[in-house]
């Protein structure tokens, strides 16, 4: 709560000019009925016209001024609102992009989507019509308080007396709707993954006639969350008449009470009225107060969910003191003594250590799994290591600044992904260094200029969501084209070039050859070809590092990578005698 | 009745129990609501004129509890009913609305964005609920207050009835001018939420490359100016907004100053008594919060119906792909054997010609392979058997019936299509290798035939290390798989079907070699009776297959076995030459 309120300070002005204007507003509705005490017990009851104009007179100046009050109120409180909505909504998303992949892996688009969306909306109630308007509303009921107790005391306490039936009808609603209301949000966070899953997915659905299976799902989550709601509004529905029903309470106590007053004269009737009058107002307020739990509650664990996600921790920062790489040097990679697991003691990586010098060209090769992707994604430093250490040019890659560590490396993934917006900005990305010739210059060099050229619009035609009207070669070479505009030291292929067809390889070869002279070169590929001319290459076998060496002397070794390579080029016309022996002999599933 | 409103009326049919019901008790609970202000005026009556003794006051007193008690209990009874019939219109309307996009080809989904489906399927419904529920409960209620407290008013003081009531139609047209002003800026922001949704999906999907590519200040200040807008759309509907109260308070409140300053004069000229004057106030007082609320309500109304035309828009979206009518072709997936046969087929893709005049025949059970450049249309020529996009008519044919004719649950259920880039669930992996077979219904021997679909995708190997085999979950919430398991659990997926056509579109690109050469053979034992199309760029995937085809530019160029491709010396001669000089050159 309070760190909620922290959201309000750069706010303050704002505030207190609406909390004046609740203030103001709130005593123009308390001026009312005493108005109308006035008007009975002076006027009507001594007959006199003149001053009854003087009432209206008054009544008509509040009313003027209560409507610039609430307007002024409502518009710089919405307002704020939606500053704290647009600051909530920016610390949100810019600590997502700092949170490291290991957070990613556990929380799902979906869910971090409704963080950044619902749950912000339902904190706005609670800033435009939650904390200030309860202020408005506990002002209006002291203020109503104390005017009462000024009429007549002893009737304002026998009024009061229903207080505490208001309490604890409120405590039992909060109580119980609360937990509904979490319910309610769980369940909404699941159809929000569900359809994230399904919509993303739903080729797949059709193909595989899934969508009546999938529809039963779907309808049993939306199922629970139409019960979930259906219980909770068991609670509305008693929670208001029950309030009315204490509101008839403090009436009926003031016609028997009061009136016994009236009787002896000790009240007068115009007090009569205005404590009836009072009495409905009194509850106006309470009532309201307890509505507001309803945006509360549901702003509490929207808060909750907000701000574990700001707690978050950011494992990967950028050091208090990043040590800067020595000028000039280019791109010198060490893995010393490297252990890493993704969950617990799960190891991926088994003390891996390996030499890669500046300009040096390496090819990783390894099974599925055996732990190929993990180095790529430790040397970005998308995870750090849980034992050892990775050097780039002499600097642990913990004391750099990832920015300047990701500068370094341009990252070709297998699974390309696309931002909406046109061609050329996938291959620029934002950054405005790389202007438009630079872009056609990578997109020549990659030779992704045929297919591009054949678009309506060329280089500023639109891609689709995820670039789903683009094959997928043409999104590998727009990613190719991509990596080779950010003219990275260090260039990192996983496992790029395995979908494009043999024409397309052949003259992507050409342009990463050029690409790699002078860069340092890890790449993971499944065919051999692309990384038997590599100065050096690793044979990963899971999580261990059991081979290391030039094609050739990998050769000579005889060892697992020589009969990958005998599989590998069975089909050339010398080798395909061996190759059903080599298959028989392989142990299992090494891929290149 | 707007076509829009009309398409609500199903869903109400739906409950109509429930609103007749809880229409019926707001007609209950409000007429006795009303007549608590006539109990206060005897009593007010009865202390003026002093003919009042302490039974009498707690006679009334008790009057006002019991009223408020059965008022009450009517009152707990319409909003249960009504607003759990919102609820019940909700899950139906979301279920529709889901199983709709279920039906929508595969083009749609690659012209909207999920974030945007997904906020009309959330956002959007709640806001068409608000107007369905707690808007007909209001709108029932304040009608009814206003007819009944009218109607008494009336009896107590006609004319100062009407001069009450003078300020209303300004409080109307308020309402109309300030609803309608609020009606099209919240149009405008709501879709600039979706936006908002939209560059966050997009951004959080692709964490990876905005991390490798440093975008994270881009990508932050793309959501930057994505929330401005947001903002500022916002600013003007809170400009207009902040009148809408207001200026309802103002008009009613003129009413209430009308009614001290002209009822006093009544009661001093002894035209009403204290007591009417009195429960005049009250009833004026009762009748405020219903003009209020239907301010509310048209805010609900106009907001509800904006969404509901959003999901109209969606609904209403033709499913471009869908059984032909009639139904003449009662076929079950058993009774197809597959042959296939593509007739003079020209097909373009959002104006662009990506096939043309393509001809060829498959003969069930054959192992034909189609390979050729990146977009040269081998992948949309797939994409056209199982119906992703629809072809012409009369020109994709199965067992000599156009698939335009052929039931779409026999179609697909017949075709085990295996795409270049699978999807996978978050589910198990057993579920997710089991994902079509599931949906033919239960069936004993789903655990031996899913071992038996992973043994051919050579999946098995992979499982034995994963930390719970098969019950592994995978995906956004479970184990990372690797580009090429991703592919052998696709695979897997479409064996486990038992399908007559197999289709694999590039499907082992990132599968190696050796894994592939033995799905391969696994599959020629599997595929023996069913026809397979293969698409791939290596020569060594496809050289084996009865026949290849070559695409380049939309049309078959060169047809033939590999021998006979070869000796034609064309292009496909040119490919293989090409890789075995790159395997030599590899080899040197």
């Amino acid at each position: 709560m309070r760190r909620l309120v922290g959201y309000l300070r750069p706010y303050w002005l704002q505030v207190v000019v609406a909390l004046g204007a609740i203030l103001g507003s709130a005593a123009g509705q308390l001026a009312q009925p005493y108005l109308t005490k006035i008007a009975i017990d002076r006027y009507i009851r001594a007959g006199n016209l003149a001053g009854l104009r003087w009432i209206a007179v008054c009544y008509a100046v509040i009313l003027v001024a209560s409507f610039a009050l609430d307007y002024l109120e409502t518009y710089t409180l919405q307002m704020t609102g939606q500053r704290i909505v647009f600051d909530l909504r920016m610390a949100i998303f810019r600590h997502l992009q700092r949170l490291d992949l290991r957070f990613y892996d556990r929380n799902p688009v979906g869910r971090l989507m409704t963080r950044v969306t619902t749950d912000v909306d339902v904190l706005n109630d609670l800033f435009t019509s939650g904390i200030v308007a309860i202020f408005g509303d506990v002002f209006t009921l002291a203020g109503i308080m104390v005017v009462m107790l000024m009429m007549n005391w002893r009737l304002a306490l026998v009024t009061f007396s229903v207080l505490p039936l208001i309490v604890i009808v409120t405590q039992w609603f909060r109580r119980n709707v609360r937990g509904s209301y979490r319910q309610v949000r769980g369940l909404i966070a699941r159809i929000n993954a569900f359809l994230q899953e399904n919509l993303t997915g739903m080729a797949t659905v059709q193909l595989f006639c899934r969508e009546a299976v999938n529809f039963r799902r779907f309808d049993a989550i939306d199922r629970d969350h139409r019960d979930a709601n259906i219980a909770s509004i068991f609670y509305y529905a008693v929670f208001y008449p029950a309030v009315e029903f204490v509101g008839a309470l403090a009436a009926s106590l003031i016609i028997w009470y009061g009136g016994g007053n009236v009787m002896h004269g000790t009240l007068t009737l115009g007090g009569l009225v205005a404590f009836l009058l009072y009495a409905q107002r009194f509850f106006r307020p309470i009532s309201d107060i307890s509505d507001k739990f309803n945006t509360l509650q549901s702003a509490m664990a929207s808060s909750e969910r907000i701000f574990t996600l700001l707690d978050a921790p950011v494992h990967i920062e950028r050091p208090a003191a990043p040590v800067a790489r020595p000028s000039g040097a280019g791109g010198h990679l060490v893995f010393d003594h490297v252990w890493f697991a993704y969950n617990d003691e799960d190891y991926v990586l088994r003390d891996i250590s390996f030499d890669v010098a500046p300009g040096e060209r390496v090819g990783i090769v390894g099974a599925t799994g055996a732990g190929k992707s993990t180095i790529i994604n430790l040397l970005l430093r998308f995870y750090d290591v849980s034992r050892g250490r990775i050097l780039v040019d002499g600097v642990d890659v913990r004391a750099l600044d990832p920015h300047e560590l990701r500068s370094l490396c341009g990252l070709v993934l297998q699974d390309v992904h696309l931002f909406s917006g046109t061609i050329g900005a996938n291959v620029r990305l934002g950054n405005d260094a790389i202007d438009d010739e630079a872009v056609r210059r990578a997109v020549r060099a990659v030779h992704a200029d045929a297919f591009i050229d054949r678009l309506p619009g060329g280089l500023d035609s639109p891609v689709a969501e995820r670039g789903a009207t683009l094959s997928v070669g043409q999104k590998q070479l727009l990613s190719f084209a991509r990596a080779l505009a950010f003219d990275p030291r260090i260039l990192i292929l996983d496992e790029a070039t395995s979908s494009v067809d043999t024409e397309t390889e052949i003259v992507i070869r050409d342009a990463l050859r050029a690409l790699m002279a002078g860069r340092t070169t890890i790449a993971i590929a499944h065919r051999l070809s692309t990384i038997q001319d590599m100065d050096k290459i690793l044979v990963l076998h899971k999580g261990h590092l059991r081979e290391t060496g030039s094609h050739q002397e990998l050769l000579a070794a005889r060892g697992i990578y020589y009969r990958l390579y005998q599989l590998q080029y069975k089909d050339g016309p010398q080798a395909a005698t061996g190759a059903r022996d080599a298959a028989g002999r392989a142990s299992g599933g090494i891929s290149v | 009745m707007s076509p829009a409103v009309r398409r609500l009326v199903p869903y109400f049919l739906q409950c109509r129990r429930q609103f007749v019901l809880g229409l019926a008790c707001a007609a209950v609970t409000t007429p006795v609501a009303l007549s608590a202000p006539w109990v206060l005026r005897y009593a007010i009556d009865d202390l003026t004129t002093h003919g009042v003794t302490r039974a009498k006051l707690f006679y009334y007193a008790v009057l006002l509890l019991g009223i408020a008690f059965v008022g009450g209990i009517f009152r707990f009874l319409m909003r249960r009913i009504l607003v759990g019939a919102s609820r019940e219109l909700e899950y139906l309307i979301r279920n529709d609305f889901f199983a709709h996009l279920q039906r929508l080809p595969l083009s749609y989904f690659q012209a909207h964005r999920t974030g945007d489906l997904m906020s009309r399927a959330t956002a959007d419904l709640n806001a068409v609920r608000m107007m369905v529920g707690p808007a007909v409960m209001y709108s029932a209620s304040t009608a009814l207050t206003l007819v009944v407290a009218l109607t008494l008013m009336m009896s107590i003081d006609a004319r100062l009835t009407l001069i009450a009531l003078v300020p209303l139609p300004f409080a109307s047209l308020s309402v109309k001018y300030f609803g309608s002003a609020i009606h099209r800026r919240f149009e405008k922001i709501q879709a600039q939420l979706s936006d908002v949704s939209a560059v966050v999906q997009e951004s959080l999907a692709g964490v990876r490359v905005v991390r490798a590519y440093r975008q994270e200040a881009e990508e932050i200040e793309r959501f930057r100016a994505s929330n401005q807008a947001y903002f500022d759309g916002n600013r003007g509907l809170i400009a207009v907004q902040g009148f809408f109260f207001p200026s309802m308070t103002f008009f009613l409140g003129l009413g209430a100053m009308l009614v001290l300053w002209l009822g006093s004069a009544a009661v001093i000229r002894h035209r009403i008594t204290l007591g009417q004057f009195v429960a005049f106030n009250s009833y004026l007082v009762m009748l405020s919060w219903p003009m209020i609320a239907f301010g509310w309500v048209t805010n609900l109304l106009q907001r509800g119906m904006a969404s509901w035309k959003r999901l109209l828009e969606v609904l209403d979206t033709a499913p471009g792909i869908a059984d032909a009518a009639g139904d003449g072709h009662r076929l079950a997936p058993e009774d197809l054997r597959g042959s296939i046969e593509f007739r003079d087929l020209t097909f373009s893709f959002q104006g662009r010609p990506v096939l043309e005049q393509v001809s060829a025949r498959i003969a069930a059970g054959e192992t034909v392979a189609f390979v050729g450049v990146t977009g040269s249309g081998k992948s949309t020529l797939m994409s056209l058997l199982p119906r992703l996009y629809d072809p012409p008519p009369g020109t994709v044919f199965i067992d000599g019936v156009d698939v335009r004719a052929i039931p779409l649950a026999v179609l697909r259920g017949a075709i085990g299509f295996v795409p270049q880039e699978p999807f996978l669930f978050s589910d198990t992996l057993a579920d997710n290798v089991a994902f079509g077979a599931d949906a033919a219904g239960p069936r004993p021997d789903r655990d031996a035939a899913l071992r038996q679909a992973a043994a051919v995708a050579r999946l098995d190997k992979d499982v034995a290390e994963f930390p719970h085999g098969y019950d592994t979950m995978v995906g956004e919430r479970g184990l990372t798989l690797s580009g090429g398991q991703k592919q052998r659990t696709a695979l897997a997926r479409a064996i486990m079907i038992d399908p007559k056509i197999l289709i694999l579109d590039d499907a082992l690109s990132a599968v190696d070699t050796y894994t592939e050469e033995e799905i391969l053979s696994r599959l020629r034992g599997v595929m023996r009776q069913r026809t397979s199309l293969i698409v791939a760029h290596r020569i060594s995937t496809v050289r084996d297959a009865d026949r290849i085809f070559v695409l380049s530019g939309g049309r078959i160029i060169e047809r033939g076995t590999h021998d006979e491709l070869v000796a034609l010396n064309g292009q496909y001669a040119d490919l293989y030459r090409k890789q075995l000089l790159e395997d030599e050159l590899a080899a040197s």
